[in-house]
């Protein structure tokens, strides 16, 4: 596919938050957009004409008395039957589906002492991440054996981080955890025994580093940064024929591409399509881009990467999340400060 | 923890004269015309000069805390760098937060706004700027009750 004459047209604005929208996130399997902000609201947003995610969509249902102060993320489940809400009252909400796009409150976990920035759900469905301003990540185990609302348990305090921490993101396929935080550093965890372990960190933005996200595979990792840059991490297992961090057996993670000048502003957050490799980035500029790795012959070293699209009037204010569709890799979600949510296709 | 401390941290600052020049404010007339009259630096330092010092009965502009050479504005980005009036000012936090928030409230939304210190004018310089630029933490500290009150006290003599 050619990306020359490619296109972004938003096909639908959605209205019905108050105030700022923090974070917008597809359900699994594409069908639904769950968005969340300053209004301390959960809006579901469905398409119009339920056969056709490409036409436009409208809100299903507003979800509501979960949280005293603003909602800073929304996660959905693997099983996309439960929803994990991040609030600055110190809190994250578990809502459990009843119908196709109602949802009620399952459990409130409560362990963090202040504001709760995301939660993220492992990919085997075993675990849910949430890490906060009070410098933690807790890892809380799942069973949904026996009483859900008992269901979750706290197995692990984290904190190895020296600031707020931002975001946290499972790599796709493992149980692998990501952090980023105010201290500019990435952390990457792993179980180990009973025990989880800082794996590595990643050292190279200059500051707050505000969103990660895997490729589909999990071998790269994109971050992104309050100073104003994007960028490329390649993981090098041991044994690499490049030789590079030989020192024990774990694999390596080095910046191996920085994006610079190309964004005005801090990037709030980015998201790499696990189905076209293309990756997407929200800015305080107002401005959505998407790159394109661009092939060249030693691309793990050094790989290129081509700014394909740029709109710096995408919205009339910060814009605070994207994320791609899921299951319809053509569609574009984008939150903001505006109170608006755009759903766009790239074709 | 921002009220606690009886002592006076700088017990006698300088006093500076404030300037009688006030950029008209907008008339009827103005906000009826169809034209836009574009936001300047002096309308800039008439929202922000009479901001009151958290500890002191004067005003930001009375301090020299904010000045109008210390304000650009470029298109729709406005920039403010302010001059705490003693280098390890413990409330450069809450005075950089208040100039933000009558900012917020003041202009239209889609501006970007900046707050800094002046360098080289506070010892820890760098950590408060990086707070004040991280939205999110301005936005949860607008939410803690009591620190809104500290701002609005500011913002409210």
């Amino acid at each position: 596919m050619s990306y020359d004459e490619a296109k972004l047209t938003c096909i639908s604005t959605l209205e019905g938050h108050k105030f700022r929208i923090w974070h917008c996130a597809w359900s699994p399997k594409g069908t639904l957009l769950a968005s969340c902000g300053e209004d301390k609201t959960i809006h579901i947003w469905g398409p119009e004409d339920h056969a056709s995610t490409k036409g436009p969509w409208a809100l299903r249902s507003v979800l509501t008395d979960g949280h005293d102060r603003s909602i800073r993320h929304v996660a959905w489940s693997p099983c996309g039957n439960y929803l994990a809400s991040s609030s600055f009252d110190g809190t994250t909400v578990i809502w459990s589906r009843k119908d196709k796009v109602d949802f009620e409150s399952l459990t409130t976990l409560e362990g963090h002492e202040s504001e709760v920035k995301c939660s993220a759900w492992s990919p085997s469905g075993s675990f849910l991440a949430s890490c906060s301003r009070d410098k933690t990540t807790l890892i809380w185990g799942i069973d949904f054996d026996e009483d859900e609302s008992d269901a979750f348990s706290c197995n692990e305090v984290l904190q190895a981080h020296s600031q707020d921490i931002k975001r946290v993101v499972w790599h796709p396929n493992l149980d692998v955890l990501v952090s980023c935080s105010y201290d500019d550093k990435i952390k990457i965890y792993k179980e180990d025994g009973f025990d989880w372990i800082v794996n590595a960190t990643l050292t190279s933005h200059t500051s707050t580093v505000w969103s990660v996200d895997f490729n589909s595979d999990g071998s790269r990792l994109a971050s992104v940064s309050e100073d104003k840059t994007l960028k490329i991490w390649n993981k090098f297992d041991s044994g690499n024929d490049l030789k590079i961090g030989f020192d024990n057996d774990e694999p390596t993670w080095k910046c191996v591409c920085t994006i610079d000048g190309d964004h005005q502003r801090g990037i709030y957050d980015v998201s790499w399509n696990k189905l076209t490799d293309l990756i997407a980035t929200a800015c305080a500029d107002n401005g959505v881009r998407i790159y394109k790795e661009s092939t060249s012959e030693n691309s793990n070293e050094s790989p290129n990467f081509e700014l394909i699209h740029c709109n710096r009037e995408a919205h009339n204010q910060d814009v605070n999340a994207i994320s791609w569709n899921p299951a319809h890799p053509e569609l574009l979600a984008t939150a903001s400060d505006d109170s608006i949510i755009k759903i766009w296709c790239f074709s | 923890m921002l009220n606690s401390e009886l002592e006076l941290e700088n017990k006698n600052p300088i006093v500076y004269e404030v300037s009688k020049n006030r950029k008209n404010k907008k008339t009827d007339k103005d906000i009826n015309d169809s034209v836009e009259v574009p936001i300047d630096e002096e309308e800039i330092f008439d929202y922000i000069r009479d901001i009151h010092d958290p500890e002191h009965p004067l005003s930001l502009e009375q301090l020299n805390v904010v000045s109008l050479e210390n304000i650009r504005v470029k298109d729709s980005c406005v920039s403010v760098r302010f001059t705490p009036t003693i280098p390890h000012c413990s409330l450069a936090t809450l005075i950089g937060l208040a100039i933000k928030t009558k900012l917020l409230r003041s202009l239209p939304l889609h501006f970007k706004i900046d707050v800094s210190i002046t360098p080289g004018s506070h010892s820890s310089e760098k950590p408060i700027n990086k707070q004040l630029a991280d939205k999110e933490r301005v936005a949860a500290a607008l939410e803690n009750k009591e620190l809104q009150r500290s701002v609005d006290e500011c913002l409210h003599p």
